[in-house]
């Protein structure tokens, strides 16, 4: 029993190194940047790739082809840094975080399309180090020596972070820009050139995890997801920008795989899940954390005057909605069933929209509620042999759920930390889903999710999307006009006056993010019927970047604004898919243009022209106002 | 609640102490920031808590408001304890407050910004029907008149001056029909004569109201043109407490505060 224990302690110790340096790069990063960098886990994967090519050109057999190999990929990787904060990051320093964290996001689709033109869709199996190709006999098991050379990494890699950060000249600035951005560029540091080499080796550290891994596991397009939620949760657990804490956190994390593995192979996310949770409790900026200085208040730029649709925005709605339902008059059914599912996810976006604008919560797992309505109406049918109706009304309680387990973590945090919170949340029900086969069908899904005999037509489907989603949009719409919808507005304005108002800010941000999850519930139940399956990619990554995008391409500060990003969105993406089996990187490609030429979004950017040229000058001055504290 | 509303309601007789402060302590690592102050403030009457920087008066506020929780002493409202409550509960047992940097909600027109503490006060927060702005209008509108920004209304608090910003935060502060106001530097940023009409309305509503009014501040005019008494803070410590003439006096406070004879014009 006891050897046991040992052996899978040094498993997990094993694996926590890379966790490690991939995190701790992820840290420094931000420490200096703020940037939370998406990509990170992209820079992870290519280290891995670029070691794999090398390591094959330089003689995987001979010391000096392998572990040049890997340097040499490391090094690369922190090149490949350099180019993505030149080229990309230091034009958006000055733009919102969120619009950042997309940026980097379409970093991530760029690369892994950049991977799969490259390397190809099938894995690459990596040499074993020379050296390092032993066992040793642990505890009456047989134990690699790599892994006892990852082990000592760690450490390693930690002792010489401290050597760098405390005894050289640049760890100092480094430490300095964490604490205090402009002082140090008051004192006349060249920041252009501490932004630029902090990225590139946080890149590096990336680049070195993912080359270390090469004689561990194949190498594959899907590393990078796994590793980026990985690390956030790392992060989060040890504290953003804490380097220790990352080390802390990565061993705990690893340690409590290897075990979990062992006892509940099952459930392994759900223990993560729940020891980040205590963490969280305890202590809500992780275990090295501090609380952000200056977050509470006077942070954000001034919102803008949030008014009422007036006539014509109505006139506008109405008309388009009856437009819609004249549709199925003239359109053949492949179109139908294209405009059923934009209909959805306008839904689904004004559902985010209403935690991120009103609310001011960017969430990065919204697609875990759309999936668990998804689900929960594919569970109703499939388990509890429901027709469509009943499953249509039970599946968002299931979401409404989640969002009430969820969100009561999530509202004690705001920002990034909030952000990576749900992205880690969303990674956990999209691992259930995947891991819990008996009952999910895991990969497979679950097939035979159809409407009532009565909706079954296209047609009649297409009416019943429109009349549930028209319904819930415009209830969202009243709501954000209504007492509760003004409360929300007030904690995310300035959390302190309302307070001191009497409003109880938390609960607020809790309601309204059960509120938002209800009604992706519905969003996700009504897909689900109109595809006939679900499937755990319904709650992947990419599923809540389209959600963000949609919202962040209308404008994040317009009611309007996620109805018509998710149609601009969502027809971009298909018109990309069909033009190009690259479609990822154009999207990719879009989101960062999109960034750096349009930060206040769509609906956002045209309504800020118009009001500069044609009405009150006090309008224009409000808009200006917040043009100017948005950049 | 409802008794607690009620009893904010009625305005409290002059005299009568509304804020009564009993040894109050907190120490931040080692350092004794408030140590044992007690002190009382009358319905009606303003007083003014002042102090060289570091003295420890924006934590004795923040204790007094919720934000902080005492490691002694005692905080009475009215009669009822309210130490180490959250500022929500604060300010639901009759306490409003400004802050030293103003704080309004910016995506809201003044007048929403009034609304907005008047539902709260009436406990319709959790509502998610019908219009917030519909709300209160009338009730909001005359808060406004108060201080005289109903004319700007319909204006964004964002692009106000930061004198009208002040008197925005003072209607907001006075929506729940408070029996204490403390306000943490109302003055700070103004100009001179704004800071005079400020404290000069403040004064006339809190005794037209029956309102305790507890205001820290720098500016040694306004001290001592619009407060009924003072109390003064030394690296934790009361120092003195009278009329403004008596602390002007006072030895203690000159060596400590006002330094070599200045008494006036501190700024």
């Amino acid at each position: 029993m006891i050897d046991l224990i040992l052996t899978q302690t040094l498993n997990g110790l094993a694996s926590a190194s890379s966790l490690f340096l991939v995190a701790s790069g992820l840290s420094i990063i931000f420490g200096v940047t703020r940037i939370v960098n998406f990509a990170h886990g992209s820079l992870y994967m290519l280290g891995a790739y670029l070691a794999w090519t090398l390591v094959s050109y330089l003689g995987p057999a001979d010391t000096f082809g392998f572990w040049g190999g890997v340097l040499l990929a490391a090094l690369l990787v922190g090149l490949a840094g350099v180019l993505i904060e030149v080229l990309i990051l230091r034009r958006i320093y000055q733009a919102p975080e969120l619009f950042q964290l997309l940026a980097t996001f379409g970093v991530v689709l760029m690369l892994q399309d950049l991977a799969l033109a490259t390397w190809g869709p099938e894995d690459k199996l990596g040499p074993r180090a020379p050296g390092f190709k032993s066992f040793v006999i642990l505890f009456d098991n047989r134990f690699p020596t790599y892994e006892l050379f990852l082990i000592a990494v760690g450490p390693l890699v930690l002792g010489l972070l401290w050597f760098l950060f405390q005894k050289t000249r640049w760890g100092t600035l480094v430490r300095a820009a964490t604490q205090d951005r402009e002082m140090v560029g008051a004192l006349g540091v060249n920041q252009r050139l501490l932004f630029t080499s902090v990225f590139a080796f946080g890149s590096m550290l990336a680049g070195l995890g993912g080359a270390l891994q090469l004689p561990r596991e194949a190498v594959n397009l899907h590393m990078d997801l796994a590793m980026i939620s990985e690390a956030f949760v790392v992060v989060v657990v040890g504290g953003l920008g804490s380097v220790t804490g990352a080390y802390l956190a990565a061993v705990l994390i690893g340690i409590l795989h290897a075990f979990g593995i062992l006892i509940f192979p099952k459930i392994t996310l759900v223990l993560v899940f729940l020891v980040m949770a205590v963490v969280l409790v305890v202590k809500p900026y992780g275990l090295m954390g501090r609380a952000p200085v200056g977050h509470a208040r006077g942070h954000g730029p001034a919102e803008p005057l949030l008014l009422p649709a007036d006539r014509l925005t109505k006139l506008a709605g109405l008309l388009a909605l009856a437009l819609l339902a004249l549709t199925p008059i003239f359109a053949p059914d492949y179109l139908l069933s294209t405009l059923t599912e934009l209909i959805i996810f306008a839904l689904f976006a004004a559902s985010l929209h209403f935690m991120m604008g009103p609310g001011g919560m960017a969430s990065f797992g919204h697609a875990a509620y759309f999936g668990l309505g998804a689900y929960g109406a594919a569970l109703a049918v499939k388990w509890l042999g429901a027709p469509m109706e009943p499953a249509l009304v039970f599946a968002p309680f299931l979401a409404g759920i989640a969002g009430v387990v969820f969100g009561w973590f999530c509202v004690r945090l705001s920002g990034v930390y909030l952000a990576m919170l749900t992205l880690a949340f969303a990674q956990i029900a999209w691992a259930t889903a995947f891991q819990w086969v008996e009952l999910t069908g895991g990969d497979n899904g679950i097939l035979g999710v159809w409407p009532s005999a009565w909706a079954s037509s296209k047609t009649a489907y297409f009416y019943l999307t429109l009349g549930v989603c028209a319904v819930s949009i415009v209830a969202l719409r009243l709501t954000i006009f209504s007492p509760l919808g003004y409360g929300l507005r007030a904690a995310r304005d300035n959390p302190l006056r309302a307070e001191a108002i009497g409003l109880d800010v938390m609960r607020i941000q809790w309601v309204a993010f059960i509120v938002a999850a209800f009604a992706a519930g519905i969003a996700g139940a009504l897909f689900a019927f109109s595809k006939g399956s679900v499937f755990p990619t319904y709650m992947a990554i990419p599923r809540s970047v389209d959600a963000l995008l949609m919202v962040l391409l209308g404008g994040v500060q317009t009611v309007s604004g996620p109805i018509i990003g998710a149609f601009a969105y969502a027809g971009l993406s298909e018109q990309l898919m069909k033009a190009t089996m690259y479609w990822r990187f154009g999207l990719g490609l879009s989101i960062v243009l999109l960034v750096i030429l349009f930060p206040r979004g769509l609906v956002g950017g045209s309504l800020l022209l118009v009001e500069r040229w044609c009405r009150r000058p006090e309008a224009a001055a409000t808009a200006r106002l917040a043009a100017e504290g948005g950049r | 609640m409802s008794v607690v509303l009620q009893q904010s309601r009625a305005p409290a007789m002059a005299g009568d102490p509304v804020l009564v402060v009993r040894d109050l302590a907190k120490s931040f690592g080692g350092v004794r920031a408030v140590d044992g102050v007690s002190f009382s403030v009358e319905a009606g009457t303003m007083l003014a808590l002042i102090g060289p920087n570091g003295a420890g008066k924006t934590t004795c506020f923040n204790m007094l408001n919720g934000q902080l929780r005492p490691d002694k002493g005692e905080v009475l409202l009215g009669g009822r304890p309210i130490t180490g409550m959250k500022p929500r509960a604060v300010w639901r047992m009759g306490v409003g407050r400004t802050f030293q940097i103003t704080a309004t909600f910016t995506s809201m027109t003044v007048r929403e910004n009034v609304q907005m503490a008047l539902i709260s006060h009436a406990g319709e927060i959790w509502s998610p029907f019908g219009r917030a702005r519909d709300r209160h209008k009338a009730a909001a509108d005359a808060l406004l008149a108060q201080v005289g920004m109903v004319e700007q209304a319909e204006r964004a608090c964002g692009v106000l001056a930061y004198g009208d910003l002040k008197r925005v935060e003072l209607a907001v502060a006075l929506a729940n029909q408070p029996k204490l106001l403390l306000m943490d530097e109302p003055t700070a940023g103004m100009a001179p004569r704004e800071r005079i009409e400020l404290m000069a309305l403040t004064a006339e509503i809190a005794a037209a109201k029956g309102i305790a009014v507890l205001f820290t501040e720098h500016d040694m005019d306004v001290v001592f043109t619009h407060s009924d008494s003072v109390i003064v803070l030394d690296r934790g410590l009361l120092i003195a407490h009278g009329t403004a003439e008596e602390v002007r006096r006072d030895p203690n406070v000159r060596a400590v505060y006002l330094g070599s004879g200045a008494t006036s014009g501190g700024h």
